[in-house]
């Protein structure tokens, strides 16, 4: 194992607890949109096909790069999107009077 | 722009992410915190822009606007009832991008000189082939379920155990083959068996317990990208997917329990046979059914209600009149609740988005655990739309599906009144006891129809 990949181990484990972490005390109200939400995130792969697709020398690897950029581009901003439609009803309720 | 500040603005993006899951998990900052992993993710775009030394940066840049103009019309014109599957859409395309990105890079090293790549890169290009591959299959049979394309009970036929176990077999095989001696058409049938085996795996789930799929698949679409980020040397990426990968798994985990169900028995469950229960029609044995104005009477008179509130009640966008009804109720002195079970609706804490969207009052929402031991004390339950979350077979009846999940304890009250459309059962797809119990009353109808009659006869009381 190399140096480098000691450190990518080291980024891996302390981002599994992180993630553990930051949600574990989550309430059961919120799980529709905190799963819709993680779902956003992973849509980060978006970097990675525009990466690939800037990289392409042919025209075939271009086509599947730009289709992976489109999928990607999907998961990411219909994520967000989406999540805030829902939370945007949760904040507004919260402006009720209390009974 | 350097690499030092590329990376820098990666940290940053790094940190929104784990602000957004944190917000998330908090009713007050759940907004926020979505809106902060937005920022994050759109500051890491136009990073890699600047940073990246690319072409075709006009075609990415339309491909861009497509995926955008997709994915926001989507989101904006989805009905609150349809979430589930549009989550299960975002994550497969999402699963699907991280594969192709991978065999793409497996494009690029098969091209170099093998000797120079390093063998753990590979096995991360496999992994992230086959996970991205799963997620993606996976993800469209979940879909389908939940969209009735297909049937949402359990999908099994002779030898599906043995094919599932040769396919996982496969997948191992041929990842140890790339691993070995690189070569392109090895990635792309690596892909079609990973696309094998997200099907096989879903598809003997059953309808209720699909959403926890869904949560499954949205923590593998993590990892693949979190491998991903690995083989191309982008710790965002790494970052972004093990966050996810980690609290996906945790989330599905704390579903799971909120069903009293373990993610073995969820997947493999019907595997065993276990849940051959139910015919999934309707019966024909006697009900006692009422009419609108008899429950209004019964509501009018009791002095504490509870509402269990379904699928069926937005399916019928009957969530408004309920609100009505169940404000006019409490202007007569009435106290009633809304008692939330963690899965009502097809997605745990969808029914919240559900009658959030009605404006319903957060306070009157009662999670199980706060209401079960009222329901002894409670003269009448109104169940609207739900079944299965009030069947008394999860206690009483082993080997039926939904067995050991906890229920709202509506057979505990002292009257209780089911609005159904019909016999059929639930989502489940087995029948409920309590519905032919001599204390439950039926009022047949659409549940928006009936909901304005129950109303106007209660305002006429």
């Amino acid at each position: 194992m190399s140096e480098a990949d000691l450190i990518w181990l080291t980024i891996f484990v302390l981002s599994v607890f992180v993630g553990i972490e930051v949600i574990s005390k989550v309430s059961s109200t919120l799980h529709t949109p905190l799963m819709s939400g993680a779902n956003a995130i992973h849509g980060i792969i978006l970097l990675g096909a525009v990466i690939v697709t800037g990289l392409a020398e042919s025209t075939g690897a271009l086509v599947v790069g730009l289709i992976a950029v489109v999928f990607a581009t999907v998961n990411m901003v219909g994520g967000f999107v989406v999540t805030d439609r829902m939370l945007q009803m949760f904040s507004g309720r919260k402006k009720e009077p209390r009974a | 722009m350097s690499e030092t500040t590329a990376q820098l603005l990666y940290l940053v993006a790094a940190v929104c992410f784990i602000l957004a899951l944190r917000g998330l998990s908090s009713p007050k900052t759940a907004r926020n915190g979505n809106l902060i992993g937005a920022a994050g993710a759109g500051l890491a775009t136009v990073t890699v822009f600047l940073y990246g030394d690319l072409d075709h940066e006009l075609l990415i840049l339309g491909a861009i606007a497509v995926g955008t103009v997709v994915g926001v019309v989507a989101a904006q014109r989805v009905q609150m009832t349809q979430m589930p599957q549009l989550v299960a859409l975002f994550n497969g395309v999402g699963g699907a991008a991280a594969a192709l990105v991978a065999l793409l890079e497996l494009d690029g090293i098969v091209d170099v000189d093998l000797a120079a790549v390093p063998t753990f890169t590979l096995v991360a290009t496999a992994f992230t082939v086959v996970i991205g591959a799963v997620s993606f299959s996976g993800s469209m049979v979940t879909f389908a379920k939940l969209q009735g394309l297909i049937t949402s009970r359990p999908v099994l036929f002779p030898g599906l155990p043995v094919l599932f176990g040769g396919a996982l077999i496969g997948v191992v095989a041929l990842s140890v083959v790339l691993v070995v001696e690189p070569r392109m058409w090895l990635g792309v049938i690596l892909a079609l068996v990973g696309l094998t085996v997200g099907v096989l795996l879903v598809l003997p789930v059953g309808g209720a317990d699909v959403p926890i799929v869904i949560s499954l698949l949205n923590a593998f679409t993590g990892l693949s990208v979190a491998a991903g980020g690995y083989i191309l040397g982008n710790t965002l990426l790494l970052i972004g997917g093990t966050l996810v990968g980690a609290a996906g798994t945790l989330l599905t985990k704390l579903m799971a329990n909120a069903m009293g169900r373990s993610l073995f028995n969820i997947l493999f469950g019907a595997l065993k046979g276990g849940s051959t229960l139910g015919g999934g029609e309707a019966s024909d044995r006697p009900v006692r059914s009422a009419s609108p104005q008899d429950v209004a009477i019964l509501l009018a008179y009791a002095s504490r209600v509870i509402v269990v509130p379904g699928y069926g009640l937005a399916v019928a966008q009957a969530q408004h009149t309920l609100r009505e009804l169940v404000d006019v109720l409490g202007e007569k002195g009435i106290e009633v609740d809304y008692a939330i079970h963690p899965v009502a609706g097809r997605m745990p804490g969808h029914m919240n988005v559900l009658l959030a969207e009605a404006q319903v009052p957060y306070e009157q929402l009662k999670e199980m655990s706060d209401i079960n031991g009222e329901f002894k004390q409670t003269d009448v339950v109104l169940v609207v739309g739900a079944n299965d979350v009030v069947n008394p077979a999860a206690k009483t009846t082993p080997g039926a599906p939904i067995y050991g999940m906890p229920i709202l304890a509506a057979d505990e009250a002292k009257q209780v009144v089911f609005m159904k459309r019909s016999m059929r059962p639930g989502f489940a797809g087995i029948e409920n006891e309590l519905l032919f119990d001599p204390k439950t009353t039926l009022l047949f109808g659409d549940a928006k129809d009936m909901m304005g009659k129950l109303l106007s006869a209660v305002k006429s009381l």
